[in-house]
């Protein structure tokens, strides 16, 4: 009979408080690196003392209380600098007027409001795409910058200095603590959402490397957009994008054998698939459905999740239903990714060789020269009309521009066999436009 | 991961309290909004259930009720990134009855479902 390790404990709280934290301290003393400092000196004083005194009786709340305590007293020492400054007749400008007001509001509740604040100061515009994501996992993810590293292949450093330069700009920026005004909201959360689904798409098809998927990455993105789904009910996007990655991420299983090969969607076990999540995913997508309104890109790929979802095989999918969704999609959102997506549901649904004219256009357009499921899609397509020398060269051609490991042995390897069967449907939809 | 808590009690004699059934529906939304938990469902006294063994070669069904002190209460699924923070929230759960619901024990079992990550070959 053994209690946990406490400073596991403290962890452990400490991962499921920390945004809530992060989001009330920056509440208080409006500026993100300070509140993630006076958080990180609040965890501090729980790893002293617990392990000595015990764990307290209600740990969330326990660190919440200290970690204000703290930032209130901060604010108090400026205010009370600010005024000795003022009485030996200096200027006031460092201290902020509002501040009094800002201790005040520490004491009403407003977590989830702040939560939702802080998700969207993480993903503000005036930061750059790289920016955005480390810090919306470190501060609203609460990732160390060790893990954040090790999850996007880059040195830990270079992370560490990409936060470091977000929160000063943030507050260079004087980027207030508010949600953006209500003309700005629906451009500020396409923004947070495609944050949010960059990480989780880099961890579902991971670009570089030896592995075909980063499942952490996945589970980070899902749940923060599950914790948006809670924050922000009333938009279709939200609960789209949740359903999206609940549906995807429902295929984790079934994308690699027992050697880690990847797997293309075509040629999975569909009894593998999570029920669970499908579940969860199909709910979603209805909540997104029943807000209605203009279907977003995220609703409209939910969609196309569902479609796959739904069928028993690759032949029982209503490729019609995709390949109407694929047009839609490229009305809202206009991509040569989802247009070639298009093509493998036109090929499926009406023939390869309508298929490949659309894929035929978009490597006219050149806008796709380097990415390697275009001569992969090609390929396959080639492969069922019989054109099986371009096929072989399209397969390695589509070897030799990814720089994933693993998707490179599948090219290959179909290469080498060129005789593909009906796997044709694996090759793009699975990847997202 | 994912994280199965079954909680078994012997609970006292009448409804819970109100407020404790307010603090775990508090409690269940916490946990919907943070992220982690997946599913959750009350389960049946056990006069609903059935064992099914085998034993010497014979596959026997028993219908329940069963005579542990202890019933099968409910079930939640969590997904979360340690064990430990499986235990927290299922610790908070426990917590809520010890605090408002006299006379009441039980204890919570928190395993591990293995992931896709539990498979991942090596090297």
């Amino acid at each position: 009979m053994t209690a946990t390790d406490p400073h596991r404990v403290v962890e452990a709280v400490w991962r499921i408080e920390a945004a809530q934290l992060i989001a009330k301290l920056t509440r208080i003393v409006r500026d993100v690196g300070l509140a993630e400092e006076i958080a990180q000196d609040t965890l501090v004083i729980a790893l002293e003392q617990w392990p000595k005194q015990g764990v307290p009786r209600d740990p969330g709340p326990w660190l919440m209380a200290t970690a204000k305590h703290r930032a209130i007293d901060l604010v108090r020492r400026r205010i009370r600098y600010g005024e000795k400054l003022a009485e030996i007749g200096r200027a006031l400008e460092i201290v902020p007027v509002d501040e009094q007001e800002a201790v005040d509001d520490a004491l009403d509740d407003h977590v989830g409001d702040d939560l939702l604040r802080l998700i969207f100061i993480s993903c503000h515009p005036v930061l750059s795409t790289e920016a955005r994501t480390a810090l919306t996992l470190r501060v609203v993810g609460g990732l160390s910058t060790e893990e954040i590293a090790r999850a996007f292949l880059v040195a830990e450093p270079t992370v560490g200095q990409r936060i470091v330069r977000a929160k000063r700009t943030l507050a260079a920026k004087r980027v207030p603590f508010e949600l953006p005004p209500p003309d700005q909201l629906a451009q500020r959360l396409t923004s947070v959402l495609e944050v949010l689904y960059l990480i989780f798409n880099e961890g579902y098809s991971a670009t570089a490397g030896q592995d075909w998927m980063r499942p952490d990455l996945c589970r980070e993105a899902l749940r923060l957009g599950r914790v948006l789904a809670g924050l922000m009910p009333d938009q279709a996007e939200v609960h789209g994008l949740v359903a999206l990655m609940e549906i995807q991420s429902s295929r984790t299983w079934a994308r690699t054998d027992g050697a880690g090969a990847a797997i293309l969607l075509g040629d999975q076990d569909r009894t593998r698939w999570d029920r669970l999540l499908i579940r969860r995913g199909l709910a979603a997508l209805a909540r997104a459905q029943e807000i209605g309104g203009v279907l977003g890109p995220f609703v409209l790929q939910a969609e196309i999740a569902a479609c796959h979802a739904r069928a028993r095989s690759t032949q029982e999918t209503d490729w019609s239903r995709i390949a109407a969704l694929y047009l839609v999609l490229s009305h809202v959102w206009p991509s040569p990714v989802a247009e070639l997506n298009r093509a493998v549901a036109v090929g499926m649904a009406q023939g390869a060789a309508e298929g490949l004219a659309i894929a035929d256009r978009v490597q006219a357009s050149g806008a796709l020269d380097q990415y390697p499921l275009l001569p992969a899609v090609r390929a396959d397509l080639l492969a069922k009309l019989g054109r099986t020398t371009e096929s072989r060269q399209e397969y390695v051609r589509a070897a030799a521009l990814t720089r994933n490991a693993k998707e490179r042995e599948i090219f290959q390897a179909k290469a080498e066999s060129c005789a593909p069967t009906e796997s044709a449907a694996g090759l793009a939809v699975d990847v997202g436009p | 991961m994912r994280y199965l808590v079954i909680l078994k009690a012997a609970q006292p004699d009448g409804p819970p309290p109100a407020e404790l059934m307010e603090a775990i529906a508090k409690l269940g939304m916490d946990a919907t909004n943070a992220g982690v938990m997946l599913d959750m469902g009350g389960l049946a006294p056990t006069a609903n259930s059935a064992r099914i063994a085998v034993t010497a070669g014979a596959v026997n069904v028993v219908d329940g009720p069963f005579a542990e002190a202890k019933e099968l209460i409910s079930y939640v699924v969590y997904d979360v990134r340690s064990k430990e923070e499986a235990v927290e929230w299922a610790g908070r759960f426990m917590r809520l009855h010890r605090d408002l619901w006299q006379g009441w024990e039980g204890e919570a079992e928190v395993s591990r479902v293995f992931g896709p990550e539990d498979f991942a070959p090596q090297g």
